[in-house]
C-alpha cells in the first residue's frame, strides 16, 4: 500500500470515528484505537498517541459552542482537573511499564462500560440539597433551561473527586478522554444535571488529554504520518456530527452503536489474551 | 493597562467569549499547519510504501522535543511541520487554562487562582520532567 492510499483510507475512517463519537457522545478518541489496531494493524502505542490528539481536537472543537451557551461550570471543571491531570500523568507513567496486551484488555473493558453509559438514563433534574463542601468550594451554580436560569447544587464532592482521579489514570493509560467515567462521577455521584455534566466533562477532556499528551509526545508515541489524517478526519467528523445533532435525536443509532462497540471491545479483549498486541 | 485588569472592563461573559476564542483560534491554527504539512508530505512521499507501523520503534529526537520540532519546522522539514501542528493542538487546552486563570485574577477569586495554578503546575511539571521511559 502506498502512503497516499493509507492516508486517504485513514482520513475517511477517522471522519467516521469522529462522526459516530460525536453522535453517540462516546468521543472520537475511543473509536480511533480499535480502528488503528484492528483494521490497520498499527501498534497500540502509536494508536494511543493518535487517540489522545483526537480527544484534544474534538474537545476543543466542540467546546467553542458550549462555552457560548454558558452551561459549562468552569469552577467545577477546574477543581476536578486537579484530580484528572494528576491521574493522567500517573496513567501515562504506568503505561511505560505495562505490557501492551494488558493495556488492550483494560481498553476493551472500559469500552464496554462506555458503550453501556451512552444508552443509560440521564439525570435531568437539578438537585437542591447541596453539601457544605460544595458550598465552600463555590461549586453550586445555575444553568439556562427554557429561557430561565435554574439553580443546582451538588453533593459528594470527595467521591466525585476520587472517581475523577481514576478517570484521569485511565485517560493517561489508554489515551482516551474517559468522558463516560467523568459524566458518571458528576451525574451519579455529585448529582449534577446532565446538560452541565456533559459540557463540563468535555471542557475537562482537553486539559486532561494535554497533560498526558506531552508525556506521550516526548516518549515518541506520536507519529506525524498517523497524526495528521487522524486529527483532521476526527475533527471534521465531530463538527459534522454536532451539526447533525441539532436536527436529529440519534437514540436508535446510539443503541446500534453501543452493540457494535461492545463487539469491537470483545475482539480487543480476545486479541489481548491471545497476545496479539 | 490598569483598566484591563479591572472587573468592570471584563464581564464574566467576555471571559467565556475570550476562552471560546482561544480554543477556536488554537484549533484553526493547528489544523492549518497540519493541512499544509500533510499535503506537502503526500506530494513528496505519497507514492512511497507505508512505513512499518506494526512494530513500535518510537520517534526520533527531532519529533519528540519542543526545540527539535521548532528547529525542524523552520528548516522546512515535513515531519516536523506536522509535529508543529500537533504541538499547537496540545497547547490549545493549556492556553485555555491560562485564560481561565486570567479570569479568576480579575474576579479576585483567591481560592480558584490557587486551584488553577495547581492544575498548571501539574501540566508544566509533566512537560519539564520529560518522562520518556
Amino acid at each position: 500500500m502506498t502512503i497516499l492510499t493509507f492516508t486517504l483510507i485513514l482520513l475517511l475512517g477517522a471522519f467516521v470515528a469522529g462522526l459516530l463519537g460525536s453522535l453517540t457522545g462516546l468521543g472520537g478518541g475511543v473509536v480511533v484505537i480499535p480502528l488503528l489496531t484492528l483494521l490497520f494493524h498499527v501498534d497500540i502505542r502509536y494508536a494511543i498517541g493518535a487517540a489522545l490528539l483526537a480527544s484534544i481536537a474534538t474537545s476543543s472543537g466542540a467546546a467553542t459552542a458550549y462555552v457560548k451557551e454558558g452551561i459549562t461550570n468552569i469552577r467545577l471543571g477546574m477543581f476536578l482537573e486537579i484530580a484528572t491531570t494528576i491521574g493522567a500523568v500517573i496513567g501515562a507513567v504506568i503505561a511505560i511499564y505495562m505490557p501492551t496486551n494488558t493495556i488492550a484488555i483494560i481498553f476493551g473493558v472500559v469500552l464496554i462500560f462506555s458503550a453501556a453509559m451512552t444508552v443509560r438514563k440521564k439525570n435531568e433534574h437539578a438537585f437542591s440539597g447541596g453539601s457544605a463542601l460544595a458550598e465552600k468550594l463555590k461549586l453550586n451554580s445555575t444553568y439556562p433551561l427554557d429561557g430561565k436560569l435554574v439553580p443546582y447544587k451538588l453533593t459528594n464532592v470527595v467521591g466525585g473527586f476520587s472517581l475523577m482521579g481514576v478517570a484521569g489514570i485511565l485517560s493517561g493509560l489508554l489515551g482516551i478522554g474517559s468522558g463516560s467515567l467523568k459524566v458518571l462521577a458528576m451525574d451519579s455521584m455529585m448529582k449534577i444535571p446532565f446538560k452541565v455534566s456533559t459540557t463540563t466533562s468535555n471542557f475537562m477532556i482537553g486539559v486532561t488529554a494535554a497533560a498526558s499528551a506531552v508525556v506521550y509526545l516526548q516518549r515518541g508515541y506520536m507519529d506525524p504520518g498517523i497524526a495528521f489524517p487522524v486529527i483532521l478526519g476526527v475533527l471534521c467528523g465531530a463538527i459534522t456530527g454536532s451539526k447533525l445533532l441539532k436536527r436529529m435525536n440519534p437514540k436508535t443509532l446510539r443503541i446500534i452503536f453501543a452493540v457494535a462497540i461492545t463487539l469491537v471491545a470483545l475482539e480487543m479483549i480476545f486479541n489481548g489474551f491471545q497476545h496479539k498486541f | 493597562m490598569k483598566q484591563v485588569f479591572s472587573k468592570n472592563y471584563w464581564s464574566d461573559k467576555d471571559i467565556s467569549l475570550l476562552v471560546g476564542q482561544i480554543l477556536r483560534t488554537g484549533v484553526i491554527l493547528a489544523s492549518s499547519v497540519l493541512v499544509i504539512g500533510g499535503i506537502w508530505y503526500l506530494i513528496v512521499h505519497g507514492q512511497d510504501a507505508v512505513p512499518n507501523y506494526k512494530d513500535f520503534v518510537g520517534e526520533g529526537k527531532s519529533n519528540t522535543t519542543i526545540s527539535g520540532i521548532i528547529v525542524g519546522a523552520f528548516s522546512k522539514n515535513i515531519p516536523q511541520i506536522i509535529q508543529l501542528g500537533v504541538l499547537l493542538l496540545i497547547c490549545t487546552p493549556i492556553v485555555r487554562v491560562i485564560g481561565s486563570l486570567f479570569g479568576f485574577v480579575i474576579e479576585k477569586d483567591k481560592l480558584y487562582i490557587v486551584i488553577t495554578l495547581i492544575v498548571l503546575t501539574v501540566i508544566i511539571g509533566s512537560i519539564l520532567s520529560g518522562v520518556k521511559g
